[in-house]
């Protein structure tokens, strides 16, 4: 699925690395402790969350992954918006709360489940 | 390609810088073309090393030593030391506080997450004086 569809179904508004809209994705991870995407969360590219701190940035970094959802509206701050998108990573913020944001994108079957 | 080395000093005052040499390393690995593994291993290896430095030790120095068939970090700080290694090794086991794991760490995967990457972790640690991890991670 390409980011920008998730951003649609999320009804998301997108902050950081435009440019990045069209690449496609095929991992989600939701998580708030930043440990435990580092320990399980290697092969994700999409990260959702309700943290926010630079280091959700630099995680997502360490992992190669390409797109942060902000979850219950929480906007993150300036210096994270442009740490992402100084590093192509884009982030978004959606209303919806975890469970709603990750069963919506469950629910298309478009992606690796993990399990 | 000869060795190359690098250093960092990790400032230990400021959590939001912390992962900067990280981030560093990663991307020199990247312009020295290693494969996308092994540079995700050492990225992620490293990370843990400076927020555990940042968290428990007020920060300390990184030495990132690069060879063609294997990366050395060297992290070394003069934090209070760990008490029980053994302890600290256990996935879930933590001392952080509160406040360090709202800002998404301390869930006591630091050290696991360092020795589930690399190919070698030793610690060598002594309490009031400081600790010292060498990781290696092979091509």
């Amino acid at each position: 699925m390409k980011i920008r569809e998730i951003a649609a179904l999320l009804e998301a508004r997108v902050l950081s690395a435009e440019e990045e809209l069209d690449e496609e994705v095929h991992e989600v991870f939701c998580c708030d402790m930043m440990s435990d995407v580092l320990a399980f969360g290697t092969n994700q590219s999409v990260l959702i969350t309700g943290l926010l701190n630079p280091q959700v940035v630099r995680t997502a970094m360490m992992l190669d992954m390409h797109c942060i959802v902000f979850i219950n509206g929480k906007e993150p701050t300036p210096e994270i918006v442009s740490l992402a998108d100084a590093n192509s990573i884009v982030t978004m913020v959606t209303e919806l709360p975890m469970f709603s944001a990750a069963g919506r994108l469950f629910d298309t079957g478009e992606f690796d489940t993990g399990e | 390609m000869s060795a190359l080395s690098f250093h960092f000093d990790i400032d230990g005052e400021d959590f939001s810088s912390a992962g900067e040499a990280s981030v560093a390393v990663k991307k020199k690995l990247r312009q020295l073309g290693f494969p996308s593994d092994v540079i995700r291993r050492c990225s992620i290896a490293m990370y843990e090393g400076e927020i555990n430095m940042v968290i428990h030790a007020n920060g300390g120095t990184a030495d990132v030593l690069v060879e063609p068939d294997k990366i050395t970090m060297i992290l070394e700080d003069h934090g209070p030391g760990i008490p029980d290694v053994e302890l600290a090794m256990k996935e879930g086991y933590s001392t952080s506080t509160e406040q360090i794991r709202n800002m998404g760490f301390g869930a006591g995967m630091g050290l696991p997450n360092m020795k589930r990457y690399t190919e070698s972790l030793e610690i060598d640690t002594k309490v009031g004086v400081g600790t010292k991890l060498t990781m290696v991670v092979c091509v």
